[in-house]
């Protein structure tokens, strides 16, 4: 008999939407580490009536499911589905096991990995596999303004919580197949001790600008709410939102839901735009995920000027004015 | 009486933070301590609790021998004493071993706690992992990101909002909860506070013998995980910089940087006459 092959399981987080996104980022993830240490992608999914999540994570690339449909699971509860998840994982002996870091994977992964005694990396920001073989899990610290790497050598599954939007998930395919393991509901599960009197599901805010892959965000720099404004013409323009730091929230340049900061939202774009912006460590915990940053500013000397791709040293609001000129050109060649 | 007990971490003041200038990187020996924010609102959670109910507050936290600060502050803001878990053994321990620590000198020194109050993460690590795992440790239920609570006959009946869901809970004692940061109002040392917590503080500091651990388990030593590297996000970024005239900038960020521009617009942005 062949050994069995290796596995890396994601943890079926399907609540609310953002949580399943989170998920199917996990396992688009999961695929290419899988191809690194050719390994299996599972997905584990508990609850009641799952079907349409099992469905979902076979066309997001989970080549295997481990279900247990239960009405008991019907309300995610942490401690059923740390004992269930840790029996499982005693079974099946997984190499990784990957949580979103969700508020609930947040308080679950850690409960897990406490009585698997392995190791766990909260809210990673990136996840490889070394030359090793190991899973280098990437993790922020300060706000993101140090980044850890961090492997678990001995201890078994290497396990991470991991920030939703670190990964994109991949297109689904509802024409590949996997296999469905079904695990039994556990006779002797212990009544939960903590007890849910009540949920109501919050009105969602809109994650405009958490999913923008352009942002254009401004600070003090800019000087007046008119200057500000221009903001909004080079965003809709570039096709992107505008974000604001906590100096032109309180001055009233911008509304309160367009503020980035530890405080308000935190973006990813692919591009960002800083626009007098001195870079105080609230704001730039929120965007250290933007893939290529550019930041106008008249002092060279500015902790933004120094965190950006491209720093320019120009009066902000001139040089976004100059900007728009370009762009507005480059659009209609 | 009900028994309180709140985990404290003295984390570097990061307002303050003083920053590298030529790496961005952080000079974390010049920082100044200070009680982590979210642990501020479980100690404010347990006063409330002491306030309306009564109860016996011990504040415990681990750390270097300066973290004895924060426990001074707690108790100039009303908790009954102070345990400080000292030993450069401890050192570099991660989430499961520092809970294993914790855990361990609750037992001895807080027989018969009622409920552990924590914060729900603190500022420089950010895990939100030592408050369900010392629950695991010392085998009591725990709820996270609490945001209101009230006890009522061994019985904590809690409000949060978690993943889009306002929930309202209950749990039996004894039990664990993370208090999310800010949901305090700011409080003032009362009169006797700070003869409280310099001329007659109630504190003692403990080793890892003291505890009765074993060596072995703590520390970098008894962590699963380790740290292979630690580093700047911006490290490796070339940081370009460009000056003069706004428009003669804007051309010499469109020569050097079209492509890379272009591709995170998802356009094309090459002018007629360099695409002919």
């Amino acid at each position: 008999m062949t050994a069995k092959r290796r596995q890396i399981w994601v943890f079926g987080d399907y609540r609310n939407y953002f949580q399943n996104r989170v998920t199917l980022q996990l396992l688009s993830r999961a695929t290419d580490l899988a191809r690194k240490i050719d390994a299996e992608v599972c997905a584990v999914v508990f609850g009641d009536k799952v079907d349409e999540w099992v469905g979902e994570y076979i066309a997001h690339g989970a080549e295997k499911i481990y279900r247990t449909d239960h009405p008991r699971l019907a309300a995610y509860g942490v401690e059923t589905y740390t004992l269930l998840m840790e029996r499982l994982v005693k079974r099946e002996k997984p190499e990784i096991v990957l949580v979103g870091a969700t508020a609930f994977g947040r308080e679950f992964a850690p409960r897990l990995a406490k009585r698997l005694v392995t190791g766990l990396t909260a809210d990673c920001i990136g996840l490889d596999i070394n030359g090793e073989g190991l899973l280098v899990q990437m993790a922020p610290s300060f706000g993101g303004n140090l980044v850890a790497e961090i492997v678990t050598p001995e201890r078994r599954p290497q396990m991470a919580t991991v920030r939703p939007g670190t990964f994109q998930e991949i297109p689904h395919d509802y024409a590949r197949t996997g296999e469905v393991v079904d695990v039994p509901m556990p006779r002797d599960l212990p009544a939960d001790r903590v007890r849910l009197v009540q949920s109501e599901r919050c009105p969602q805010r809109d994650q405009k600008l958490e999913d923008a892959k352009v942002v254009v965000c401004g600070g003090r720099g800019l000087g007046s709410k008119k200057k500000f404004a221009k903001l909004f013409e080079l965003a809709e323009l570039l096709g992107g939102e505008v974000g604001a730091t906590r100096p032109a929230v309180y001055a009233d340049w911008a509304d309160h839901n367009a503020l980035v900061g530890q405080a308000g939202k935190q973006i990813r774009p692919q591009i960002l735009f800083c626009f007098g912006i001195s870079g105080a460590i609230q704001f730039t915990a929120a965007c250290n995920g933007a893939k290529f940053v550019i930041a106008v500013n008249k002092n060279p000397n500015a902790a933004m000027m120094k965190r950006a791709d491209v720093a320019i040293v120009a009066d902000a609001s001139q040089f976004c004015a100059a900007l728009i000129q370009e762009f507005k050109k480059r659009f209609r060649s | 009486m009900l028994k309180l007990v709140v985990c404290i971490k003295q984390v570097p003041m990061v307002s303050e933070l003083p920053w590298d200038p030529k790496t961005g990187n952080l000079q974390r020996d010049l920082a100044e301590g200070m009680m982590n924010p979210a642990c501020r609102s479980a100690l404010d959670a347990a006063l409330r609790i002491k306030e309306a109910v009564g109860g016996e507050i011990t504040a415990i936290t681990m750390g270097p021998p300066m973290a004895e600060e924060v426990l001074r502050e707690a108790i100039a803001l009303g908790a009954d004493r102070g345990v400080l878990l000292t030993d450069r053994k401890m050192a570099g321990a991660d989430t499961s071993v520092t809970s294993h620590v914790l855990a361990r000198a609750i037992e001895k020194n807080c027989p018969g706690f009622d409920l552990v109050l924590c914060g729900l993460a603190t500022s420089d690590s950010e895990t939100a992992q030592v408050g369900p795992q010392l629950a695991e440790e010392l085998d009591i239920p725990g709820v996270t990101y609490v945001d209101e609570l009230e006890i009522r006959d061994r019985t904590v009946r809690m409000q949060r909002i978690a993943d889009y869901f306002l929930e309202t809970l209950e749990m039996d004692l004894p039990g664990l909860v993370t208090v999310m940061a800010g949901r305090h109002a700011p409080r003032y040392v009362p009169l006797g506070g700070l003869q409280a917590a310099f001329a007659e503080a109630d504190i003692v500091s403990l080793d890892a013998a003291a505890i009765g651990i074993d060596p072995e388990r703590i520390g970098a030593k008894g962590s699963a995980t380790k740290i292979l590297n630690v580093f700047s996000p911006t490290e490796g970024k070339e940081n370009i910089v460009l000056t003069g005239a706004p428009k003669r900038i804007v051309e010499q960020l469109f020569e050097r940087f079209d492509d890379r521009i272009g591709s995170a617009l998802g356009r094309d942005l090459k002018t007629d006459k360099r695409s002919s």
